[in-house]
C-alpha cells in the first residue's frame, strides 16, 4: 500500500485550491470597498470553497487506507520539509465539517459584526484555510505551521468582536495554547532528530522510537492536544473564549480548533509512540472520564447558554478522547463521528444562542425565557439541536455515543458505567435549559420577539439535516472511516513487545 | 615592519570604500550650503551600495588571510558585512526621516554611522584580537556620539553618558583579556592563539580568567544578562533610529566577533566557556523576557526583548556546532527584519513634537492607522515567533540545533519562555486592535498621530516583506547562513 496516492482527479491540485481558496478569497476583497459586498465575496467563496470540498467526498475511495489527492513539493532545503498533503477517511470529515461551517459562519456575522467588517471577515476566511491545511497535512512541520498560525485571527476574532470581557478571553486562550504549541515544537524537532532526518508523518510512523524517549514525546504532544482539546484540568480557557467569542468565533471554536486537538491524537500520539501512548492510557482515560462527569456538573450550574453549552462541550470531548484511547474499531470510529456529531450539534447550539442573543442581547437563561410561543421555529430548532446533544436515539450523537461507549464497554465496564453518568447528567442540563428558554415563562419583552427568517433558517438547515441523516443512517459517514482506522491499528501494534487489544468486529450495523 | 601589498587593499575594499565615505562626508559637511546637505545622505547611501556590491563579489572566494594574518577575508566574515551593510542602508533611510522630524538632521549622523559600520566590519574579518578590539572601539565610539544626538534632551544625554562610561569599563575588561591571552599564549593573532591553547594543560586558571573577562566583554556588547544594565535607558534615551541601530547591527556584529573567538580560537576551551554562557543564556532568556513584561514604555519594552532575543542566539553559541553557527547567523539576519521594522513603526508614531513611545500611545491604532497597526502586528508577531513569519525560521533552527547536540532541555526552557513574551508582544496588538484611540493615555482621542515619510515607508515596505517573504520561502537566507559557517576544529 502506498503512503500517498497523488491527486489523479479532474480538478488538478484538488487539495491545494480547497486548502487556499479562502486565502484567493481575502485577496478578492482588495477589490471592493463596501462592507456588504465584502460580506458577499466572503460568502460566496465560502460556498464555493464547501462545493469544491464536496468533491473530496465524491471521488474519495473508501477501500484504501492511503492518503488520497496527495501533492508533495519540496519546501524547504535544509532540513527536508515538503509542502506534503493528502486526506484519509479520519481527515475527510473534519474537512467537510469546517468547510461547511464557514459560509453558516458568514451568515452568522452578517448582521451581527458591525465594526471591521472587511477585517472579520479576512480573519475567517484565513482561520478556514489554516483549519483546512491542518487536516491534510502529512509534513510536520506544515502541520505546525498551519496550527500555529491560526492562532493570530482566532485571537483577533476574540478580541476585537468579543464580548465585554474579550480582552483577558483572548490573552488566555493564546498563552494557553501557544504554551502547548510550542512544545510540540521542540518534540516535532525530536521526532526528526530520532526518527531517521524526516518530517514525513507516515515514514515516521514507522519508525520504533525508545521507550522513554516516547514517554517525553507523548507529554508534550499531549501538552499540545489537550489544551486544545481541552482535557481536563486544561479547560479552564474554554469557557472563557466561547462566553467572549462573537457567534462565528464561538462555532469555529467549538466545531472545528477543538477536534484539531483529537485529530492530533489520533495522527501524532497513536501511531508515533504508541508505546507510550498505551503506557499512559489509564491517566487519558481518567482524565477523559472526569472530564465527562465534571463538565457536565458545571454545566448545570450556568446561567449564561454560552457557559453552558461550552461546558457541555468538555463533556462531550471527553468522550471523544475516551473513545479515541480505548483503541478498539467501535471506540475510535465512535470517536470520530463524534468529532463530526458535536460540530454539527454544538455549532448548532451556539448559532441558536447567537440568534437570541442578537434580539435580546443577553445571554442569559433568566432573561431568555418562554420563546416557544413568539418564536416557534427557533424552539424547534433549539429543541433539535439539545436533544442531538443529550444523545436521544434517532439523532447523530446517540449513534457516536452509543459507539463510544460500546467501545469502552469493552475495555472496562466500570469507565463504561461512569461514562453514561455524563449522559444522563446531560440530559438533566439540556432539557433543564430547554424548559426554561423554550417553554418557561415569557418577559413582556421576549413576547414581542421576532422568529426566524428565511435567511436564518437557512443556515440552521443543513445542520439539522445533518442531525437526522447521521441519526438515522450513518453507515455513509462510517464506510470512510474503516480501512484508515483499521491501518491506525496496524500502526500501532508494529512495536512487537505491547499488542493492543484489537477486536475485529466493525461497527457497520447498528443496534 | 609589516609590509602589505596592493592584493591585501583589495581584499578589504569594501571596508575602504565605507571609511572614505565617512571621513568624506565629514569634510564636506562644513563646506556645503544647507540646500545641498541632502547630498550627503545620498552619497552615504551610495557608498553602501557600492560596499555591498564589492562585499558580494567577495562571496565565493576562499579563505584568505591578508596584512600578514591580521585579516581575514571568508565566506563568514562577509556574511555578516553583507547584513550589516543592509542594515545600515535602512538605518540611513529611517534615519532620514527621523532626525528631521526631532530637529537634529545633521550630516555628521551619516559620518558616525558610516564610520561605526567601518568598525563592525573590522570586527567580523579581524583575525587577531587587537584588530578585532580596534574595530569595536570604532564602533562603540561612533555610538557613544549618536545615542547622545539629541542634545537638547536630557534622556539622550543620560543614555549617552551611561553608556559612554560602561562601555569604556567593558573594553577596559576586554582589553585586560586579551592581555592575559597574550602573556599565556606569546601572540594575539587568533591563529597563534588557538596553537597555543592547544600546548597548555587543561585548566589554566590564567587562560580560564582571561575567557571569562572576554565574555565579560563581548556580553556587554551583544546585552546580554547581567551585562545588559544599560541596554534599557540607553535605548530609550537615544534616537530612535539609533536604538533600531544599536538593537540590530551593534548586536550582529558583536555576536559575528564573540562567536569566531569561542568558537574557533577559543574551541579548546569549550568544556569551560560552554558552562560559563550556558548560565548567562539561560539567564538572559528569563529576565529579557519577565523584565519586559512590566515595561510601560515601548523602546524599554523593546530593548528587553532584545535581551531575551540575544538569549536565544547565545543557544547558538553554547551548543557550538555547525547547525548552532549556522543558527546564529539566521537568527540575527532575520531578527533585524522584524527589529528595524518594529522601531520604524515607533518613529512614525508621533506626539506633538515628541515620539510617542508609550506602549498606551499605540491605543487604537487600528483605527486610525489600519496599515500602521496591521505591520506592527506582523513584527510583533514574528518577535513572538509564530509562523508563517521570519521569527519562526530563526526559532526554529536555534532549536533544531540545541536538540541536535543533545541539549533538548534548553530549547524546552527557551520555547517557555518565548510562551512568556508572546504576553507584552500581544499587549502591543491588544492596545493597537482592542483599545479605543486615546484610552489608557489621559488624552482621550488626541495628541498621537502618524507622520509618514517615503523614507521611512521603503523602510518599512523592506522590512515587512523580509519577515513575510522569508518565513515563507528562507531556502536563499538559510543556504546563505549554512554556506557561511565557520571551519570548526
Amino acid at each position: 500500500m502506498p503512503d500517498v496516492i497523488l491527486n489523479v482527479t479532474a480538478i488538478p491540485h484538488l487539495l491545494t485550491l480547497v486548502i487556499f481558496l479562502p486565502v484567493a478569497g481575502v485577496a478578492m476583497m482588495a477589490f471592493f470597498r463596501d462592507d456588504t459586498q465584502i460580506k458577499q465575496v466572503a460568502l460566496w467563496t465560502s460556498i464555493l470553497e464547501f462545493l469544491l470540498s464536496l468533491a473530496l467526498y465524491g471521488w474519495f475511495d473508501t477501500t484504501t487506507a492511503s492518503m488520497q489527492f496527495g501533492e508533495i513539493h519540496e519546501w524547504i532545503r535544509t532540513p527536508p520539509i515538503r509542502y506534503a498533503v493528502g486526506i484519509d477517511g479520519i481527515s475527510l470529515w473534519l474537512i467537510l465539517l469546517t468547510t461547511l461551517l464557514t459560509p453558516i459562519c458568514v451568515v452568522a456575522s452578517w448582521t451581527a459584526i458591525r465594526i471591521h467588517v472587511r477585517e472579520f471577515m479576512i480573519a475567517l476566511l484565513l482561520m478556514e484555510t489554516t483549519m483546512v491545511g491542518v487536516f491534510c497535512a502529512l509534513d510536520f512541520v506544515l502541520f505546525y505551521v498551519f496550527w500555529e498560525t491560526m492562532l493570530i485571527p482566532m485571537y483577533l476574532i476574540i478580541g476585537v468582536w468579543g464580548g465585554p470581557n474579550r480582552i483577558y478571553a483572548a490573552i488566555k486562550f493564546f498563552l494557553f495554547t501557544l504554551a502547548g504549541s510550542f512544545l510540540l515544537l521542540i518534540a516535532i524537532i525530536v521526532v526528526f532528530m530520532q526518527g531517521g532526518h524526516t518530517f514525513d508523518i507516515q515514514a515516521l510512523s514507522r519508525v520504533h522510537f525508545d521507550p522513554t524517549v516516547q514517554a517525553w514525546l507523548f507529554w508534550a504532544f499531549f501538552a499540545a492536544f489537550a489544551v486544545k482539546i481541552p482535557m481536563f484540568p486544561l479547560h479552564t480557557w474554554l469557557p472563557d473564549a466561547h462566553v467572549e467569542a462573537p457567534t462565528a468565533g464561538s462555532v469555529i471554536l467549538a466545531s472545528v480548533l477543538l477536534k484539531m486537538g483529537a485529530y492530533g491524537f489520533l495522527r501524532f500520539s497513536l501511531p508515533l509512540v504508541p508505546q507510550a501512548t498505551y503506557r499512559f492510557t489509564p491517566v487519558i482515560l481518567t482524565l477523559s472520564v472526569i472530564a465527562i462527569i465534571y463538565g457536565a456538573y458545571m454545566a448545570l450550574a450556568q446561567s449564561d447558554l454560552k457557559k453552558l453549552i461550552a461546558y457541555s462541550s468538555v463533556s462531550h470531548m471527553g468522550f471523544v478522547t475516551l473513545g479515541i484511547f480505548v483503541f478498539n474499531t467501535q471506540g475510535v470510529e465512535g470517536a470520530i463521528l463524534m468529532m463530526l456529531n458535536h460540530g454539527v450539534t454544538t455549532g448548532g447550539l451556539f448559532l441558536c444562542v447567537g440568534l437570541i442573543y442578537e434580539r435580546t442581547h443577553s445571554r442569559m437563561i433568566a432573561d431568555n425565557g418562554g420563546l416557544a410561543k413568539p418564536m416557534p421555529r427557533y424552539a424547534t430548532c433549539l429543541v433539535i439541536f439539545a436533544l442531538s446533544s443529550l444523545g436521544l436515539p434517532g439523532t447523530n450523537s446517540f449513534v457516536s455515543e452509543f459507539l463510544v461507549l460500546v467501545g469502552s464497554f469493552l475495555l472496562s465496564k466500570t469507565i463504561a458505567a461512569v461514562a453514561t453518568l455524563g449522559i444522563i447528567l446531560a440530559a438533566v442540563y439540556l432539557l433543564w435549559m430547554v424548559q426554561r428558554v423554550a417553554f418557561g415563562v415569557a418577559s413582556q419583552a421576549s413576547a414581542r420577539l421576532a422568529d426566524l427568517n428565511w435567511c436564518e433558517m437557512a443556515s440552521l438547515l443543513p445542520l439539522l439535516l445533518l442531525v437526522f441523516w447521521i441519526g438515522v443512517f450513518p453507515n455513509p459517514f462510517l464506510t470512510p472511516m474503516h480501512a484508515s482506522v483499521a491501518h491506525l491499528f496496524a500502526q500501532m501494534n508494529r512495536a512487537p513487545a505491547i499488542q493492543v487489544p484489537l477486536l475485529s468486529q466493525r461497527a457497520e450495523i447498528l443496534p | 615592519m609589516i609590509v602589505f601589498s596592493s592584493s591585501d587593499l583589495i581584499a578589504i575594499l569594501p571596508e575602504l570604500v565605507i571609511m572614505a565615505a565617512g571621513c568624506l562626508v565629514l569634510l564636506l559637511d562644513p563646506v556645503t550650503s544647507a540646500a545641498r546637505k541632502p547630498w550627503l545622505t545620498y552619497l552615504s547611501l551610495g557608498s553602501l551600495i557600492a560596499a555591498f556590491g564589492l562585499a558580494y563579489g567577495l562571496l565565493g572566494q576562499p579563505r584568505q588571510y591578508v596584512f600578514s594574518g591580521l585579516y581575514v577575508i571568508d565566506a563568514y566574515g562577509t556574511f555578516w558585512k553583507l547584513l550589516l551593510i543592509f542594515v545600515t542602508a535602512l538605518i540611513v533611510l529611517l534615519a532620514k526621516a527621523n532626525l528631521a522630524h526631532e530637529q537634529i538632521e545633521l550630516p555628521e549622523f551619516y559620518a558616525f554611522t558610516l564610520l561605526s559600520l567601518a568598525g563592525m566590519m573590522v570586527m567580523v574579518s579581524g583575525s587577531d584580537l587587537l584588530v578585532i578590539y580596534l574595530g569595536i572601539e570604532l564602533m562603540s565610539i561612533s555610538f557613544y556620539i549618536m545615542v547622545g544626538f539629541k542634545r537638547s534632551e536630557r534622556r539622550s544625554m543620560e543614555a549617552a553618558a551611561k553608556y559612554f562610561i560602561l562601555g569604556s569599563l567593558s573594553s577596559g575588561v576586554l582589553l585586560y583579556g586579551i592581555s592575559l591571552l597574550y602573556g599565556r599564549t606569546g601572540s594575539t593573532t587568533l591563529a597563534a592563539i588557538k596553537a597555543g591553547i592547544a600546548l597548555l594543560p587543561a585548566g589554566d586558571p590564567i587562560m580560564l580568567l582571561a575567557m571569562t573577562l572576554l565574555v565579560v566583554g563581548f556580553g556587554f556588547k551583544v546585552a546580554a544578562v547581567p551585562f545588559h544594565m544599560w541596554t534599557p535607558d540607553v535605548y530609550e534615551g537615544a534616537p530612535t533610529s539609533v536604538t533600531a541601530y544599536l538593537a540590530v547591527a551593534s548586536k550582529a556584529a558583536s555576536f559575528g566577533a564573540f562567536l569566531r573567538v569561542f568558537v574557533d580560537t577559543l574551541g579548546g576551551l569549550k568544556a569551560n566557556w560552554q558552562v560559563l554562557l550556558t548560565i548567562i543564556c539561560v539567564a538572559t532568556m528569563i529576565l529579557g523576557n519577565v523584565v519586559a513584561i512590566a515595561q510601560s514604555n515601548i523602546k524599554r519594552m523593546l530593548a528587553y526583548s532584545s535581551i531575551a532575543h540575544a538569549g536565544y542566539a547565545l543557544i547558538g553559541l553554547v551548543v557550538a556546532n555547525e547547525a548552532g553557527t549556522a543558527g546564529v547567523l539566521l537568527y540575527l539576519a532575520l531578527y533585524a527584519f522584524m527589529t528595524l521594522g518594529a522601531f520604524t513603526v515607533v518613529t512614525i508614531l508621533r506626539k506633538g513634537g515628541l515620539e510617542g513611545d508609550e506602549i498606551n500611545d499605540f491605543s487604537g491604532l487600528a483605527k486610525r492607522n489600519k496599515w500602521a497597526a496591521l505591520l506592527m502586528l506582523l513584527f510583533m508577531v514574528s518577535l513572538t515567533g509564530i509562523p508563517p513569519t521570519a521569527g519562526f525560521i530563526a526559532k526554529f533552527y536555534i532549536f533544531m540545533a540545541a536538540v541536535n547536540a543533545q541539549r533538548t532541555w534548553l530549547a524546552v526552557l527557551a520555547v517557555i519562555f518565548a510562551a512568556v513574551s508572546a504576553y507584552f508582544y500581544l499587549r502591543v496588538i491588544m492596545v493597537m486592535y482592542m483599545r479605543e484611540p486615546g484610552e489608557g493615555s489621559g488624552t482621550p482621542g488626541y495628541g498621537v498621530r502618524i507622520v509618514t515619510s517615503p523614507a521611512a515607508t521603503i523602510v518599512l515596505g523592506i522590512a515587512a516583506l523580509g519577515v513575510i517573504v522569508l518565513g515563507l520561502f528562507p531556502n536563499p537566507i538559510v543556504k546563505a547562513a549554512q554556506n557561511a559557517i565557520l571551519p570548526l576544529p
